[in-house]
Parts: structure tokens; C-alpha cells; sequence
């Protein structure tokens, strides 16, 4: 599509230079730990060095013979404000500080307060504690055996470490579906937990104000407002109420779900200032951050896939142990505990499907919260694109030819899955196609054939997925209890400059610049003349916040419906200063005109001036609006990814020689930004499908807790990304658009396993959980005497 | 704990201080000095958010005691821009969208100058080379090598 609007006035579809820029490039943005105010005091944690223990004692009084340390906080001090236990997202509980025992490794244990960051860790040194440890319990599945020790003993009815059981679909039709089907592929897959390791870990500066009663803080959290009323539930019997409560979420350095979540620490450092009336700083160190916050997957999965002889894929079941650690942490809408897991047919005209998980505590962290993709998206379509080149395998098809033969037609939308979503558009032919021409598929596989001959490996491997984003209509999506609608404020000013408001929070998404695009779209008033501003929540609309590529689809259509109201009120002053009928008016970006006579004009910047010196008579002053958005069906996003490895026969090391990504993300804001989105969701894609994971011994020691040996990709790893793109508007988006952060990260991994797959096809291999390590690869090679 | 005396010279400005034995350079940068440019992403010497050049060599700051700087130049992010004028890099990596959250985006700056320092034309294999010690969560590194590469362009442009 065109832009709409010239480049001054930069509306959708035009590649503006990102408005926060400046700030960053000085290196004056101003992140958490860049706070210091005046008498802050530092907090840290004490960490227990067990999986699962009995807390015997704690002493304190080295500690508080350390000079500079002037407190340690532990469950008992907790438990005299009932504030020792917090409720998660999901409604289960979660401690901020142990009173009777640990359950995991890492887990928060205590925490001193001190003059500064170096004496408070001094402090940490020399609280000690007393453990007796008790039996561990990793593995999901041993945590179901009727004799395996009970988790959640705090949880009075509670005999068995079981969470929930979700299901959906209809179990017997595709039962017998899959008795009925010519060929019937089965696969066990794991999906290992990762965590998203932004480069800036969690933290807050929490600074109670005795005298006004106010708290303000600072925090590294993408949904600020929905925090806060967590924290007036959390707090509210001790005193804090919701509008004394000031959550700002200043620059954020990269979230990707990670900062949805309220940790022990905020708490921690919020109860420290309310003690002792001083701003509180608690920021993690990234080994902290490693070993006990917000980790992602960790899903069993048991899968079958049905087919006729000729290729028509018929039915789909899953059965899935999903490990969420000692409690249920997740960020799912309360209605999915398995998220949006049902999404799982994919990109496929599948007439039987039937999904179930179940929810397994163990001794391990809060899990199944969040890899740039929030709501189990990723597993769906990791499932479901291994599946299906499993069957081409199976059937001796193209693993392309099988897709294009299964695909929902592009006539067929909006389509109804068998799982119940409503796909709202898609051409899923036009984005395969499109891929395959880009990266010559048809010349690969030619190539392919003759490296086989000469025994080199090479692979090529096809993802073609479809995400679910936008969440949600308030009929089916809240977070405890709260809608996940989304909000924008629009302020436009007497000299026609524009300030907004939203109440979602950019990490690095841009949304100071897409934003301000979408009303510049909206209302013809050039973005550079337009002010976002998000997270603080003594201004900013209620809003539910950023994550699972919600803000296009929610806040950004809630930009769009307020500046419509804007417009709509500009329209009858417009009339009015025109003398002219509402009706024979007629609107180019930032002007209305009468009809056959564009001369007898007015700008926007006219208008909003009369809006505040001229209005109408009747018509009240001013040019703002505010909308609430509560979006009617979710977008779906899609695409098709395409993989090129080369593997050494040597090492087993796999290396991405090409990957293209064709996406359709629906109506594009700003193309530059989408394609970095892109890069970015490529690599995190990639990253756990070569090199991350973090994973626990028997005794739950953690593997991975550090940036020793969990493996963020450098520079070096990731290739030259090449993107392209189709584009089917969102029906029901107001401006057409669907949403993109996650797109990739969600269709990434399958493209670069069924690439290594196939590049070892032809010895029998028919699947490798992720993360395909090299040494993965070279065991493989070594075990079909393929290696060299 | 002892303290000693150190002067460093911080984007050539000559400062005076007197630091505890183990004090890092990046505390000292950011909480003393306040220039909160640099910044801390691990614990472990591998993020390089907290890249600084010291005497012009890239080093992260969260691995250098503040004496070891004693009577050296510091050169952060916060020095990049000469009178009003954005270097090239700054530049760079504004206009080809090599940055998104930012946080890694003053250590990447730093490496990159001393890359471009020592080698004017550098190519995409040697620019990824120089910025392996630097994680970038968001970009996927397309971009980051992009603006570089925009401003070694730009640095022969202005020298030719
Ligand atoms: S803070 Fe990560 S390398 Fe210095
Ligand atoms: S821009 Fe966020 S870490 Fe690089």
C-alpha cells in the first residue's frame, strides 16, 4: 500500500526515523538504574542455594554489623503485614519471602538494606542461613507419580503437584479421525524453558512519601498500570491505595515478557521505602535474573498427526505436560491457562483436532511466562510445522508441495478453526510462494540433490505459521479480572501540535514514533508534531500494557478511534468557520474542504486553533478525546520462513547460509521498524532453536545462569536476515494492521530445525528437540557413521 | 576499606577522586560522575553494554577497577557528539534503525569507534568480529552492522 499522507506529514507506511532515538545515541535515556535520588538506599537479595529446603534459622546480626547496612528483611518480618505471600497473574500465589521453606534454586531467601549497592552485597555475604534439605522434584512427569512428595504444602487441600487440566476440541471425532487416516505420523517433541535475557534485567527505585502518603516507582514493567492495581490489591491493607500509587516505567531496555510479571524484589524494595520512608533501589544482577525470573516453554508435548494417501492432512492431537515451576506465574488471559495454545492447527484446513495440557508444579522457578511470544503461541506452531514435514517425510511429498495442498485458502477467510478462532485474513499460498521465488527453491533442492551425492549435508527447511495476536475482546480476555482492552488520549493543542497518551509501554518498540504515525494517519498532522507518551500512570489512560504484540492491534486502533473523535468534532468546526454543511465536506489528510470548491478550505492546524478561540456556539471548547478500544476479534498475523543450513561433518555445527522470512503483518505503520521487529524476532528465533536452554540436574541445580553458558547469540551466530513481506489487511483493524513483534520469533525455530532435519533426512533422522547443539548434530553423525 | 587517590581524564576533561580499592570503573562512571550512558547488562564480562575506551582501546568497564584508570583517558558515549555535531556513528545508527530499546546501543557506539579508528573500510566479517562482545537483544545485529557501515562511509567521505 501506497502511503496515504506526503512525507511531511508522515502517516502509515512511510519509514520515519524513530523519535527516541536522540536520546539513546547520547547515551541520555533514562533507564531504572539510571535513577538516583537524593538518601536512596540499595537493596539486595539473599539467595537460597537449594532447590527445595527447609528454612531453619536465619541470622542477622553479621550482617547488620556490616557498616552501611541498616536492615535485613525476612518472611517473618514479611508475615506481620500479611505480606509474605502475593497472588500471580494466573491466581495462583507466589512468596516474596519464604517463612517455612524454599522451592527452587535462587529463590529469594532475604534481602538487606544499605547505604550503597556495595555494602548491601556485603550484607548478603553475611546473612547466614540454615537449611535442611528436602526432596527434589525436577521432572514433570515424576511430579504426577502418586508417590511423589507434595510441592505446595502451604495449599491446605492440596495432594498432588497438578495445576490444571485444559482442553479443547473434540476428542473422540478426532480419535476416530486419526484411526480412519491412511497415515498416521506420531512425534514427542520438548520444548525446553529459555528465558528472554533482555539486556537490561529488573529492577525499581520504590520512594514512599511519608507525609502525602504517596508511593512512586520507578520499575522495568511493561504493563505499569495493571501493576498497580496489583499492588493495591497486594498492599491495600496496609495502607496503599490505588491513587496513591504512581508506577512510572521509564526506558525500558528491552522486555519481551519478561517484565509483565511482579517479582519479589519490587516488593521487596516497595516495603523497604514504606519502612523507612527513603527512595529504595533493587536492581537484579543478570545471574540473578537468569536463575529466577519470568522463564518461557518448558512444554512435553505428545503429538499425532493424521493424512490421507494423497496428502490432505485430516486430524490433529496433542497431549502436553507444561512444567510452570512451583507456581502458576504465567501471564495468561485467566480463561487460557494454556494461553492461546489452540492455535496449534496452524496455518491448515484441519476438519479434527484435540488438544489437552496439563500444569505440573515442580522444584523450579516460576515458569511458562514469557519468550518475546507470551501465550504458548510458539509451542503451537513449533508443533505443528514439525509435524508437517514429519508427514511429507512420511509421504515422500515436498514438504512445500504438502503445505501449498493443506493451506486455508485465501477464499475461505474469515475462517473458522476447528479450535474455535476466527483467522480474520490470510494468503497463505501468496506468502509461501512468494518466499520460494525469493530464495529459489526449486534451484536449492537441485543443489541439495548433487551435495548428497558428494555426501555433503545441506538442508532446507519451510516454516509457514500463523500467530495470534491482539489480545483481546473483553469477552473472552482478561488478566485478573481486569479486560484486555487498550486506551489512547489525544490532546490536540490551540496551534495544532498534538500531545497523546496510551496506555500501553514501549521496550524498544518504537511507539513513540508509530504512534505518533498512526494519528498522523488519522488526523494529517505531521508526526513530528505529535508527543507520545506512555507509562506512567498518573497520566496515561488505563491500559493493560505491551506484550504478546497487543499494542498495534489494541492501543494503536485505540489511537485511531480517538482521532477519529477528534475528527469528527474538527469536522463540525470545520463546518462552522466554513459556513458550509457537514455533508459537503470533504477530508484529504489535515483538511476539509466543500465539495467542488477545494479552495474553501481549512487545516487541522486552523481547526484546533478555532477549537480554543472561535468554536462553535453550543459546542463545548477544546480538541481531545480519549477511546477505550476493546477490539472485536484478535488479528493473525502469518508468514512463511524459508532456512538454508550447511552442516559440518566435522564439528556438527549448523550454520544458517540463508533464511528468508516473507511476512504479512496486515497494513504497515512504518516499514523500517517493522523489519527491525523482524530481525530481531528472527534471531530470538534462532536462538533457542540453536543455542539456548536452560535446564536443572536432579538436585535442581540450575545449568544456564549465566551469560557463560546461556548462549544469547552475537554477531557472530546470526546471519544476514532477509525479509520481505506480503500485505492482508486486518478486516476489523480500524487502519488494516495486525500486529509483528512476535511474528518471528513464533515462526522462526521450525524453519531452521526442518532445515537441519532434512539435511540429515536421507540417514534416517526424523527430528531433533531444540536446541540442536552441535554437539547434538555431531553425536548424530558419529551414531549413523556419517561424521568425518 | 582503604581509598585512593586517581585522576582520570573522562571525555577529556581531567578529573580528581578518591575511590575505594574496589570500586568498578562502570560505578564510578555512572554513579559518581553520573553519566549513566554506559551501562551494566551482566555479571560475567560478556554483555559489553558498559564498552569504554580507555586510552582508546574498547574495554568493559564493569571489569576494570576505577584505579586501574589512574592516570588514563576515558572516552564514553556521552563524548561522542562534538559541539552540536553527531558523529558519524551517532548518525549512522539513527538512520539505519540500528537500535531499538538503546541499552545496548552506547557499548556498540564505543566499539565501533575504535573499530572505525583502526580501520576505515572495514568489511561485514570484520565488523561483526569487533562487535562479538557486544549482545544486542533486539536488533539482530542486521542493522547494528549497517550503521557502521554508514559511518565508515561517512568517516572516508569527510577525510577524502
Ligand atoms: S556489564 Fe556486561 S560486559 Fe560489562
Ligand atoms: S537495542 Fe535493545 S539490546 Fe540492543
Amino acid at each position: 500500500m501506497a502511503p496515504q499522507t506526503t512525507p511531511e506529514v508522515c502517516g502509515m507506511g512511510h519509514s520515519m526515523k524513530r523519535k527516541e532515538d536522540p536520546r539513546f545515541i547520547r547515551g541520555q535515556g533514562n533507564y531504572v538504574d539510571d535513577i538516583q535520588l537524593p538518601g536512596m538506599l540499595y537493596l539486595d537479595i539473599v539467595r537460597s542455594p537449594f532447590a527445595h529446603a527447609r528454612i531453619k534459622s536465619i541470622a542477622r546480626e553479621n550482617a547488620l554489623k556490616v557498616p552501611g547496612v541498616l536492615a535485613v528483611i525476612t518472611g517473618e518480618t514479611l508475615e506481620q503485614y500479611n505480606l509474605h505471600w502475593m497472588p500471580t497473574l494466573m491466581s495462583d500465589t507466589q512468596m516474596v519471602l519464604p517463612t517455612e521453606k524454599v522451592m527452587y534454586q535462587a529463590q529469594e531467601v532475604a534481602a538487606v538494606v544499605a547505604t550503597d549497592r556495595y555494602a548491601a552485597a556485603d550484607g548478603v555475604e553475611a546473612v547466614e542461613v540454615d537449611y535442611d534439605p528436602l526432596p527434589v522434584v525436577v521432572d514433570p512427569f515424576k511430579a504426577l507419580e502418586p508417590d511423589a512428595p507434595v510441592l505446595r504444602t502451604d495449599k491446605e487441600d492440596k495432594k498432588d503437584n497438578h495445576i490444571f487440566h485444559w482442553e479443547v476440541g473434540d476428542r473422540a471425532a478426532t480419535q476416530s479421525a486419526l484411526a480412519g487416516a491412511d497415515v498416521v505420523v506420531k512425534q514427542d517433541l520438548y520444548i525446553p524453558r529459555i528465558h528472554v535475557a533482555s539486556i537490561e534485567t529488573c529492577g525499581c527505585v520504590a520512594d514512599f512519601d511519608r507525609v502525602m502518603g504517596k508511593l512512586k516507582v520507578y520499575m522495568t514493567t511493561q504493563a505499569p498500570h495493571a501493576i498497580r492495581t496489583v499492588l493495591a490489591l497486594v498492599a491495600g491493607h496496609v495502607g496503599l491505595s490505588e491513587e496513591k500509587i504512581q508506577v512510572i516505567s521509564p526506558d525500558i531496555g528491552g522486555g519481551f515478557g519478561g517484565k509483565v510479571p511482579v517479582y519479589p524484589g519490587y516488593v521487596l524494595a516497595i516495603a523497604a521505602s514504606v519502612v523507612v520512608g527513603k527512595p529504595v533501589k533493587w536492581v537484579e544482577d543478570r545471574m540473578e535474573n537468569l536463575q529466577a525470573d519470568s522463564f518461557a516453554r518448558d512444554y512435553h508435548l505428545k503429538a499425532e498427526l493424521g493424512a490421507t494417501k494423497d496428502g490432505t492432512l485430516t486430524a490433529l492431537k496433542i497431549k502436553t505436560v507444561a512444567d510452570h515451576g512451583y507456581t502458576d506465574a504465567a501471564a495468561n488471559p485467566s480463561k487460557f491457562p494454556a494461553g492461546l495454545f489452540s492455535i496449534v492447527t496452524g496455518s491448515y484446513d484441519l476438519k479434527h483436532a484435540f488438544a489437552e495440557v496439563d500444569g505440573v508444579y515442580t522444584n523450579k522457578p516460576p515458569g511458562g511466562i514469557a519468550y518475546r511470544c507470551s501465550f504458548r503461541v510458539t509451542e503451537a506452531v513449533h508443533t505443528i510445522e514439525r509435524l508437517t514435514d514429519i508427514m511429507a517425510h512420511e509421504l515422500k511429498m515436498d514438504p512445500a508441495d504438502l503445505r501449498l495442498k493443506n493451506f486455508v485458502p485465501a477464499d475461505k477467510f474469515p475462517y473458522k478453526s476447528v479450535l474455535g478462532w476466527e483467522y480474520d485474513s490470510g494468503n497463505y499460498h501468496g506468502a509461501l510462494r512468494k518466499a520460494m521465488e525469493r530464495i529459489g527453491y526449486a534451484e536449492l533442492r537441485r543443489e541439495q540433490a548433487d551435495k548428497r551425492e558428494r555426501g555433503e549435508l545441506m538442508g532446507i527447511g519451510i516454516s509457514s505459521f500463523t500467530e495470534i495476536v491482539g489480545a483481546g475482546p473483553s469477552r473472552q480476555f482478561d488478566i485478573l479480572g481486569l479486560k484486555m482492552f487498550d486506551s489512547c488520549e489525544i490532546r490536540v493543542h490551540p496551534t495544532g501540535k498534538a500531545t497523546a497518551r496510551f496506555g500501553t509501554k514501549s521496550q524498544g518498540q518504537g511507539h513513540e514514533t508509530t504512534y505518533a504515525q498512526v494519528l498522523a494517519e488519522e488526523l494529517g498532522i505531521p508526526a513530528a508534531h505529535i508527543e507520545i507518551e506512555e507509562g506512567d500512570t498518573d497520566t496515561a489512560p488505563y491500559g493493560l500494557g505491551t506484550y504478546a504484540s497487543r499494542s498495534t492491534p489494541t492501543a494503536g486502533a485505540a489511537g485511531a478511534m480517538a482521532a477519529r473523535k477528534v475528527r469528527d468534532k474538527a469536522k463540525k468546526i470545520a463546518a462552522y468557520l466554513l459556513e458550509a454543511s457537514e455533508d459537503d465536506l470533504e477530508w484529504t489528510p489535515g483538511t476539509f474542504s466543500v465539495k467542488g470548491a477545494p479552495q474553501k478550505s481549512k487545516t487541522i492546524q486552523e481547526i484546533a486553533f478555532a477549537a480554543y478561540t472561535n468554536h462553535p456556539p453550543g459546542m463545548e471548547g477544546g480538541l481531545e478525546a480519549v477511546s477505550y478500544y476493546d477490539p472485536p476479534n484478535l488479528t493473525f498475523p502469518f508468514g512463511s520462513y524459508i532456512c538454508v543450513v550447511d552442516i559440518d561433518r566435522g564439528t556438527g555445527e549448523v550454520k544458517i547460509r540463508r533464511f528468508v522470512a516473507v511476512d504479512d503483518c496486515g497494513n504497515i505503520i512504518n516499514p523500517m521498524i517493522v523489519d527491525g521487529q523482524i530481525h530481531g524476532g528472527l534471531t530470538m528465533g534462532m536462538a533457542p532453536a540453536l543455542l539456548e536452554e536452560i535446564s536443572y540436574d536432579e538436585n535442581g541445580n540450575i545449568s544456564g545462569g549465566s551469560f557463560m553458558d546461556y548462549l544469547v547469540p552475537t554477531a557472530m551466530e546470526t546471519p544476514r536476515w532477509e525479509t520481505d513481506k506480503t500485505v492482508t489487511p486486518s478486516p476489523h483493524h480500524p487502519q488494516g494492521a495486525k500486529g509483528v513483534g512476535e511474528s518471528a520469533t513464533v515462526g522462526a525455530p521450525p524453519a531452521i530445525v526442518n532445515a537441519v532435519v532434512d539435511a540429515l533426512a536421507h540417514l534416517g533422522v526424523r527430528h531433533i528437540d531444540i536446541p540442536i547443539t552441535p554437539e547434538k548434530v555431531w553425536r548424530i553423525l558419529k551414531d549413523k557413521g556419517a561424521g568425518l | 576499606m582503604a581509598k585512593h587517590d586517581v585522576r582520570i581524564t573522562v571525555n577529556g576533561e581531567p578529573r580528581e577522586a578518591a575511590v575505594e580499592s574496589r570500586l568498578l570503573l562502570v560505578h564510578w562512571l555512572r554513579d559518581v560522575l553520573r553519566l549513566t550512558g554506559t551501562h551494566i547488562g551482566c555479571d560475567t564480562t560478556h554483555c559489553g553494554a558498559c564498552t569504554v575506551l580507555l586510552d582508546g582501546e574498547p574495554v568493559k568497564s564493569c571489569t576494570v577497577l576505577a584505579v586501574q584508570a589512574d592516570g588514563r583517558e576515558v572516552a564514553t558515549v556521552e563524548g561522542l557528539e562534538q559541539d552540536g555535531t553527531l558523529h558519524p556513528l551517532q548518525e549512522g545508527f539513527q538512520q539505519e534503525h540500528g537500535l531499538q530499546c538503546g541499552f545496548c546501543t552506547p557499548g556498540m557506539l564505543m566499539t565501533g569507534r575504535a573499530l572505525l579508528e583502526g580501520n576505515s573500510d572495514p568489511s561485514e566479517a570484520e565488523i561483526r568480529q569487533a562487535i562479538s562482545g557486544n549482545l544486542c537483544r533486539c536488533t539482530g545485529y542486521v542493522n547494528i552492522v549497517k550503521s557502521i557501515e554508514h559511518a565508515a562511509a561517512k568517516l572516508r567521505q569527510e577525510s577524502a
